[in-house]
């Protein structure tokens, strides 16, 4: 279509005005409205969603603890241990810590005791180096009467003061943006000339988590597609009257509360349990013998394959539904035996199924929380349970937030790899 | 004349709503606890101000503080916690200070800054009650003998079971050095060192693959009663509200328990400041302090209540033997190092977790 009739005019409206003009504007004023109406929507999202999950992954590499004091009625906000940040500015790291900066130390406890703020700091100092929270309450408590020469003064309230490492913490901690909680959340840590060590061993646990909780997830999902693919194939072929009701066996459990589902089984597996009774009093197993099958990993892998089956099932249900019987009745025909009628015929129309349910299984495991911690034991923790930790017991909430960002980092690439190989488009979620 | 009636009923209402208006959200630690401070505190308290007092609970209340005042809105205005973990949010900034001058004085006039026992007041807390962390265990669990000491709670050969245990560093530690032989004025001296805190997970080790973590504190009696654990640490008090009102046959091993102070704080922004003060001032008085323990068997932490402890709520039992601070329970008892907790707490439960993993 052009602008212009065949006699050379534009087009125009009744009103006189240009056609295409006043298509726009019409057009433009439905964007608009079309806006305006997924505008709660967005905002919603941004403010419950984007916002704090950024403002959380921010905390992960930028912790004011050393730097910034807050007064939490007020809101005035104060710099701290400035003096001892322009000596690290002005010495490189490895200099031996002389009075003029044993001095600026002193200086910058005054303050912080000045605005209470001594047990913020020694907090953040002692996420990095264990102990030293009290050196810092203790030392600012008798701030105004150091008298110089500050070094031995200091270090006669306590010797840990000259320890290098406190110095290289500091030194770290004056800068907001670290990295540092990073290497915390890959069992590293900085010696004291700043290189990347591993933590000793004793104190090594995030990595280890996070591959276990990689594995547990992937059998997690491997074990749903198994219960979940044959179900899914009855629910699909039989007649709609008798699926119906079996759906509602499969949806009851979804539609009940995760706590709900997790005691039941605590109750089922437990030593003295429905399961265990059964077993004893079947004879199979002698009352000393009872089976421990909660608090450890197994508790966790049943409870959460039987929490998860649903999100496999649906999946698996939606594609399988729709495939025409007819494709495998005429593989038959041409020869094929069963297996391989299932194999070249039926399986691959059902791939689209498995990878969502796959997806949707694996992503909801690798971020589980409430089940490992109630039937987990000690060696069915997963690592969202030390995010837990950190967020609500350690109040470390920078770590926290770095060994999130670390789950979601792994999520993405898994996600990225799936879109890769499978391709995201052949998703179908029903 | 109509008009002048509506108009003075919803005054009269307008009224009744502000007083309904006043109340104080207090949040405590659940389960036999919680209703001990009910009892004791909550009920008297309405009673005496008019002011509603709402009762929620934590597994441990020191937690969501943090949180609640940091993503500044807090919700609670009375929080009931451990002792280290006071220190820590009074030094973070994240406790009102409590006027301590405002606390009534004891009945013989002592004030109040004497009455209570030594450490039981800080700037931004007023403790409550001694409480105590102890071993106990299922007497139908053991048909010869019965364990008597903490160190038969590490010894799973001569008396075998599961053994239930905090999931925390906090003492349990301490409890397996006590476990492992060394008095309890040592233990901390000991736990400040690298070998002292190896020898703790040594003797944890040994029986690690019996034991059943708990978190909340109803969690111990539960796992005792239902044969699930034949021996767990728990609190003393839950223990004991099992024991005598439910007739569990649950028996407290003294030997070897650890102590410490459960105190009231008040979050920085919280709601209703005022009445929080109010029924700081009024829980902690020396009748209320006394009353609460004829609820729960933990020690009032003011000297003058102590006289005034009597029998359990049903009216039979002495509570007097039952409390951790009762000298025949005193022989081998550690009370909880604050400031250790404060410093290491980091360090040693990303220990205990490493070593939870492994």
């Amino acid at each position: 279509m052009t602008d212009a009739s065949a006699n050379g005019q534009l087009l125009t409206t009744a009103d006189g005005k240009p056609l295409k003009r006043a298509l726009a504007k019409a057009q433009a004023h439905a964007k608009r409205r079309a806006f305006f109406l997924v505008l709660p929507l967005l905002a919603f999202i941004l403010i419950t969603f984007v916002m704090p999950i950024g403002q959380m992954l921010h905390k992960s590499f930028y912790n004011e603890g050393f730097t910034v004091n807050e007064d939490i009625g007020s809101g005035v906000r104060t710099p701290i241990m400035t003096n001892l940040k322009t000596w690290f500015d002005a010495n490189p790291l490895g200099t031996e810590p002389d009075e003029a900066a044993y001095a600026a130390l002193a200086a910058d406890l005054v303050v912080l005791k000045d605005l209470r703020a001594a047990g913020q700091a020694g907090t953040r100092i002692n996420y990095e180096k264990s102990g030293s929270r009290s050196m810092f309450t203790k030392a600012a408590r008798g701030a105004e009467k150091l008298k110089p020469p500050f070094k031995e003064a200091i270090i006669k309230l306590d010797k840990d003061w000259a320890d290098p490492e406190l110095w290289r913490v500091m030194r770290d901690a004056t800068s907001a943006y670290t990295a540092n909680f990073y290497l915390a959340a890959i069992d590293r840590t900085k010696d004291v000339n700043g290189n990347i060590v591993n933590v000793e061993e004793a104190r090594q646990v995030y990595v280890k988590l996070f591959w276990r909780t990689l594995k547990l997830s992937i059998m997690i999902t491997l074990m749903t597609f198994i219960l979940a693919y044959p179900i899914a194939h009855l629910l699909a072929t039989l007649p709609l009257r008798y699926s119906n009701l079996l759906m509602i066996l499969v949806l009851l459990p979804f539609w009940t509360s995760l706590l709900v589902r997790t005691t039941s089984w605590m109750i089922l597996l437990q030593s003295q349990g429905v399961v265990n009774d059964a077993l004893v009093g079947m004879g199979l197993l002698g009352d000393e013998n009872r089976l421990q099958m909660m608090y450890n990993q197994m508790g966790t892998m049943v409870a959460m394959t039987h929490i998860l089956l649903p999100f496999m099932v649906l999946p698996l249900y939606s594609v399988m539904r729709p495939i025409n019987p007819s494709y495998v009745r005429a593989a038959r025909s041409l020869g094929a035996t069963s297996w391989t009628a299932f194999r070249r015929i039926y399986f691959p129309q059902t791939a689209p199924g498995i990878g969502a349910g796959a997806l949707l299984v694996f992503i909801l495991a690798v971020g589980y929380y409430i089940t490992p911690a109630l039937v987990g034991g000690a060696d069915g923790q997963l690592i969202s349970n030390l995010i837990a930790f950190h967020m609500q017991k350690s109040l470390n909430w920078s770590l926290a937030a770095a060994l999130a960002a670390i789950l979601l980092g792994c999520v993405m690439v898994l996600y990225w790899l799936y879109d890769r190989l499978i391709g995201i488009d052949n998703l179908k979620l029903g | 004349m109509k008009l002048k009636t509506a108009l003075l009923a919803s005054a009269l209402t307008a009224v009744a709503f502000a007083a309904q208006a006043q109340e104080v959200t207090v949040m405590s630690w659940g389960g036999a606890y919680t209703k001990s401070q009910v009892e004791a505190y909550h009920k008297p308290f309405t009673a005496e101000t008019g002011i509603k007092v709402v009762s929620i609970d934590a597994d441990n209340p020191g937690t969501p503080i943090k949180a609640q005042v940091e993503a500044g809105n807090v919700s609670v205005d009375v929080a009931d916690v451990e002792y280290s973990d006071a220190v820590r949010l009074c030094d973070e900034g994240l406790l009102e200070t409590i006027d301590l001058s405002m606390l009534p004085p004891a009945p013989d006039g002592t004030p109040a800054s004497e009455d209570f026992i030594d450490g039981a007041l800080t700037d931004c807390a007023v403790a409550n009650i001694v409480w105590s962390t102890v071993v106990s265990y299922n007497a139908n669990a053991f048909s010869g003998d019965k364990p008597t000491t903490i160190a038969d709670f590490f010894d799973t050969a001569k008396f075998p079971g599961k053994r239930g245990l905090r999931k925390s560093a906090k003492a349990t530690l301490e409890m397996a050095l006590m476990g492992d032989g060394v008095p309890a004025g040592e233990v901390y001296a000991l736990l400040e060192t690298d070998a002292g805190v190896d020898r703790a997970f040594a003797a944890l080790d040994k029986i690690k693959s019996d034991i059943v973590w708990w978190e909340a504190g109803a969690q111990p009696p539960q796992l005792l009663a239902d044969g699930e654990v034949a021996m767990s640490t728990a609190y003393n008090g839950r223990i004991f509200n099992a024991a005598v009102a439910e007739n569990q046959p649950l028996v407290v091993i003294w030997d070897g328990q650890m102590m410490d102070f459960d105190l009231f704080v008040v979050p920085k922004g919280a709601p209703n400041k005022e009445n929080a003060m109010k029924f700081i001032a009024f829980a902690t008085d020396t009748q209320r302090l006394a009353d609460q323990a004829s609820w729960i068997s933990y020690g009032p932490a003011r000297k003058s209540s102590g006289a005034m402890v009597g029998k359990y709520s049903d009216g039979k039992t002495e509570m007097a033997p039952h409390m951790p601070t009762a000298a025949a329970n005193l022989s081998n008892a550690l009370v909880n190092n604050f400031e250790f907790w404060v410093d290491k707490d980091a360090e040693l439960n990303e220990r205990f977790n490493a070593w939870l993993a492994k």
